[in-house]
């Protein structure tokens, strides 16, 4: 079983592994997602920013929005790339459907949290939002991106094998990620406003748990779709 | 044919009672619009059973590779999508004349829209992927992970906005008169009535379709 459980996990790293290495050598999803979102974030801040925002709601309604539309435009490159470039079923032979997943999964994580870096604090910049309680707003941003990107990666995986990717990708990902954003909004906006502990804690368990129950949901149905 | 006929008979009576026999309710802002009620909640509860009967088929699919499964899996998301429809309809009327706005962003109008976007993006991934078994295997999963987000959008949703709607009123003692209880029960059971008569109806066009296909 020791055996079974570390090669499963080293054969995740070498997927993610593989994964960093062959987006550094295109840097098409970084590109594309980081663009996108520096895009999305001017464009909101140009139409926006004048009126002098400072409702807290409505701003980490804006951030969460970027966010989504960002990782929308950038997270189904993992699979997507597989079946362009007929790797499918190379991958399909290496390695357990469990690992391939993980390792997907870490990989679109790291570009989301690569994202987030750069966006945020653009956004806070920009859009003269006051953060008083920063170590949570990042919490939240660290496990709201785990959900964000779990429930990603399995609509990521559905797409590929489906015509008209792109489009389906936001349509299929937004009512499963809807639970979320609405918790991560009021969570921002609680973080924005400097939250006690017992008000972030409620917030902070259900992204927790979304993040939990959508990447078991995912480990049991990757088979099924990655099977061909 | 004679079940379905006493089907139609029942929801007649469910009708005539509805509109004729039914006092206007009182605690309302109009009483006589109340009676919408009747239709609006067996409507909802139609939806749910249908969406509940969509994801076991789908789970069933995934078990057994079994065609039949996923047809009746589709064909239960059709009516469920149907159902939902309907109660979001009814619903808005109802809120436009007791609430003053049709939409105003309730937890149970936000959920039954999220609704209504998971199986249209069902119907959309299933219309745009080739090869039927790799469509039945693909939609069977995404049936079930929108299932699983369903109770936070059901239990944490609600939580973090007040609700309009009433909670207890069907299970509390005096929260409906008699009457009100006896039509809505009526209602409740035609409309699972009228959902298992239909599912079975389009289970059986699925199964001349795909015959006819030679799949």
């Amino acid at each position: 079983m020791g055996t079974k459980s570390s090669s499963l996990a080293s054969k995740a790293i070498a997927v993610y592994r593989k994964d960093i290495v062959s987006e550094f050598r295109t840097r098409y999803a970084v590109n594309a997602v980081a663009l996108f979102a520096v895009t999305t974030l001017i464009a909101v801040s140009m139409s926006v920013g004048g009126f002098g925002v400072t409702d807290k709601n409505l701003l980490s309604a804006l951030l969460w929005v970027i966010l989504f539309f960002s990782a929308m435009s950038g997270l189904s490159r993992v699979f997507v790339r597989e079946e362009e470039s007929r790797t499918a079923s190379a991958l399909r032979l290496s390695a357990d459907p469990i690992a391939i997943y993980i390792g997907k999964l870490a990989f679109n994580l790291t570009l989301l949290l690569a994202l987030e870096i750069i966006v945020v604090p653009m956004f806070v910049v920009m859009m003269n939002a006051g953060v008083r309680n920063w170590t949570f707003f990042w919490l939240i941003l660290l496990f709201g991106s785990v959900g964000l990107s779990a429930a990603a990666t399995i609509v990521a995986a559905i797409v590929s094998k489906a015509n008209a990717k792109g489009a389906l990708f936001a349509v299929l990902s937004f009512p499963i990620l809807a639970p979320l954003l609405v918790t991560a909004i009021s969570a921002s906006s609680a973080a924005m406003g400097g939250g006690a502990f017992a008000d972030c804690w409620r917030y902070l368990r259900v992204l927790v748990s979304y993040a939990g129950v959508m990447i078991t949901a995912s480990v049991l149905l990757f088979e099924f779709i990655w099977e061909d | 044919m004679m079940l379905q006929s006493l089907l139609g008979v029942w929801m007649c009576g469910v009708i005539l009672a509805a509109f004729l026999w039914l006092p206007p309710a009182k605690g309302f802002q109009y009483p006589e619009a109340a009676r919408i009620i009747v239709f609006h909640v067996p409507n909802a509860m139609a939806a749910v059973l249908a969406f509940l009967v969509s994801t076991v088929y789908a789970i069933k699919h995934l078990r057994g590779r079994n065609p039949a499964d996923d047809a009746k899996s589709a064909a239960s998301a059709q009516l469920g999508l149907l159902f939902a429809l309907l109660a979001a309809v009814t619903g808005a009327v109802f809120a436009k004349i007791q609430w003053g706005s049709a939409w105003n962003w309730d937890p149970r109008q936000t959920t039954i829209l999220i609704l209504l976007l998971i199986y249209a993006a069902y119907f959309a991934l299933r219309s745009s992927v080739e090869g039927s078994d790799r469509r039945a295997a693909l939609s069977s999963a995404y049936a079930i992970i929108a299932f699983v987000t369903v109770p936070f959008l059901v239990f944490v949703v609600p939580r973090m906005t007040s609700s309009l709607h009433p909670s207890d009123t069907l299970t509390s003692r005096g929260g409906l008169g008699t009457q009100y209880r006896i039509v809505l029960f009526s209602a409740m059971a035609g409309f699972a009535g009228l959902y298992l008569w239909m599912f079975r109806l389009s289970v059986a066009l699925a199964e001349i379709r795909n015959g006819k296909k030679g799949v």
